[in-house]
């Protein structure tokens, strides 16, 4: 029996999922190679069904979500977030440090009838996690490279190290040292091929925290090339904002710009 | 010292055109996106003429100079190093039959290539990347062969780089040796010599006149020029010993305080050869390409053996890098793996300084 798989999806932009759908001629494939039972933005409808694999995109942000997600980790094998939302809580989860009641009020004529949890979670908040995709949106290499792994049988490899070392695989010119632009990518996980540089714009750190960044650093670094400390903490609170190294660094520079403004008032 | 001859300016795109029938492509530095990088190019007119490029410890610069110099740059984004030691290669690929598996290495295509532009200090770290890759017990039949197929036009340094220190490690500014042809460029022309038959062959095929004494005169005093005017200097006379027994020296923690561990440093380090080995296989695992690709000491899976990552913070990946290169190297190849370039230090992000490090660290003064 072919192993069976699940793709779901929770509060996103469903953005994710298409790193399936555009897999071209591997998409066949991968038919042949699994059973996609459950994949509502592809046709497949078996949300209960018990799976091997199930991809999980988007954060959780209402209680059903809770419920749902709890019967997902029930009824399959081994579970993969894929994109920022699942991983981190996503862009979405800039709630988390807001007055979720007070905007529900500003933006819903009637909010009574929304139901929303007051935060935007990761998958892993809620339940355990197997293995973690990052990105904004992941694409087709990294969804066909952590298939492939779990059918030959092994742990997927966690991509973990910085973009700079891709830019300079590809021979792409640091845009920090050579044009002073803020770019992320000393504190940002590889995984999008450095994208953003090789089109000479700085890196927005779509793809997460890497392992062992120093955030600190990179912001003194940012300062030195004229930014402001809210700039920064704006960098870090983007779309991995609830990441814990993002969500640190950027409450730390935040309270950096109250420190200066209150020197400067 | 060989024959010189003197190339006018107006004849210089014949250096082009005799390595390009003599079946060379030509690899020459450009302006590309801010910086100078090295490239396919095929006439003088792609290269730097007339720039001016300002390096400083995490910055680059490229404007337009007041002069008419093709060279007047201390040095490009990367030395020869990526032509060589291919930041990926694929190295043998496997494929599922039958009859079991079947394993192909890859036929070489090594291009011939004329590298126009190479430094004292990447020729220097091409020794080095030599002695690594080609006459160890097993040599690399990749970077073999690619570096079978260079030719090399090597330029003396007419200009330094606020964060160049070859002086000090004694590997320039001046070509010594390794080249096919060597350019000394002055106000109008470049003196040429030749080093090597294949280099003589193409020297006969340029039109050159005598090399008048002042030209002699000017090239000298121009690399005494550059030897005065770096800002750097490395004390790397007992570095070896001292760097080993200051493991513990309080400066590796402030200099994990401003690090990145990017890998930046590693990866413009000409003489750098860390890599990592990945397997890419096909979607259905019935084949797989075995691909080794350009890794960092600054790297978590660097250090990762059996369950454990050994450097598990920058303090200890920043110490491994510099101790390696400045220190143990000397017992694995008979001098520092560094060659003054600078490259380290231009192009970190964080705008750290490895010769004010090293000097504060394992310096004898």
């Amino acid at each position: 029996m072919k192993p069976r798989v699940a793709v779901h999806k929770f509060a996103s932009c469903s953005g994710c999922q298409l790193a399936f759908i555009n897999m071209g001629e591997d998409l066949i494939t991968l038919t042949e190679l699994v059973d996609i039972v459950h994949f509502p933005e592809a046709g497949p409808l078996g949300p209960e069904d018990a799976v091997d694999i199930a991809f999980i995109e988007g954060s959780v942000t209402t209680p059903e979500d809770v419920d749902r997600l709890k019967g997902i980790r029930e009824h399959c094998g081994y579970l993969v977030t894929m994109g920022a939302c699942a991983t981190s809580g996503g862009i979405q989860a800039l709630k988390n440090n807001a007055d979720s009641d007070a905007w529900l009020k500003s933006v819903y004529a009637k909010p009574e009838y929304v139901e929303s949890l007051s935060t935007s979670a990761a998958i892993s908040r809620h339940v355990a996690v197997d293995f973690e995709l990052w990105g904004c949106p992941v694409n087709v290499r990294q969804i066909s490279w952590v298939v492939r792994q779990l059918l030959t049988g092994v742990e997927p490899v966690d991509a973990n190290e910085k973009v700079c070392a891709e830019c300079k695989r590809k021979n792409t010119v640091c845009v920090l040292v050579s044009k002073g632009e803020p770019c992320m990518g000393p504190v940002t996980r590889t995984g999008c091929g450095a994208l953003c540089p090789s089109f000479g714009t700085a890196c927005y750190a779509c793809y997460g925290p890497a392992e062992g960044i120093n955030t600190e650093a990179l912001g003194q670094r940012f300062i030195g090339l004229g930014l402001q400390p809210a700039a920064i903490a704006q960098k870090f609170h983007m779309i991995n904002n609830a990441a814990d190294e993002f969500d640190s660094a950027g409450k730390s520079w935040a309270a950096k710009q109250e420190v200066s403004n209150e020197h400067s008032s | 010292m060989s024959r010189s001859g003197f190339l006018q300016y107006e004849k210089f795109n014949q250096l082009f055109s005799q390595l390009q029938s003599a079946g060379y492509g030509c690899v020459g530095p450009s302006v590309i996106d801010g910086a100078v990088q090295f490239g396919k190019i095929s006439s003088v007119a792609q290269l730097p003429q007339g720039i001016e490029l300002t390096v400083k410890p995490g910055s680059v610069r490229v404007a337009k100079g007041d002069h008419q110099r093709y060279f007047a740059w201390p040095n490009g984004a990367q030395g020869i190093k990526p032509w060589l030691y291919r930041s990926r290669e694929l190295l043998w690929r496997a494929e599922q039959t039958e009859q079991g598996f079947v394993f192909n290495r890859p036929e070489v295509n090594a291009e011939p290539i004329a590298f126009i532009g190479a430094r004292a200090c990447d020729l220097a770290a091409l020794q080095l990347q030599d002695l690594h890759f080609m006459y160890g017990d097993y040599p690399d039949p990749f970077y073999s062969a690619h570096r079978n197929a260079l030719f090399i036009v090597g330029v003396n340094c007419s200009h330094t780089g606020n964060t160049c220190f070859c002086a000090s490690t004694g590997d320039g500014p001046e070509i010594q040796s390794g080249f096919d042809l060597l350019l000394d460029e002055l106000d109008d022309g470049f003196i040429v010599r030749f080093g090597s038959e294949k280099g003589l062959k193409i020297f006969e095929q340029l039109e050159l006149t005598p090399v008048s004494a002042e030209g002699h005169v000017d090239a000298k005093a121009q690399i005494a020029e550059v030897i005065a005017a770096q800002e750097r200097a490395l004390l790397h006379e007992n570095m070896h010993a001292n760097i080993f027994s200051n493991l513990d020296d309080r400066e590796w923690d402030s200099v994990a305080e401003k690090c990145l561990a990017c890998g930046n440093c590693t990866m413009v380090c000409p003489t750098c050869f860390c890599h990592r080995e990945v397997e890419v296989q096909a979607l259905d695992g019935k084949s797989s390409q075995h691909i080794r690709e350009w890794d960092s000491c600054f790297n978590q899976d660097h250090s990762y053996i059996h369950g454990i990552t050994i450097r598990d913070e920058t303090r200890l990946r920043y110490r491994q890098w510099m101790s390696h290169k400045l220190g143990s190297w000397r017992d694995q190849y008979d001098r520092t793996g560094c060659t003054g370039c600078g490259r380290c230090i231009s192009w970190c992000p964080a705008a750290i300084d490895f010769v004010a490090e090293a000097n504060l660290i394992a310096g004898d003064s």
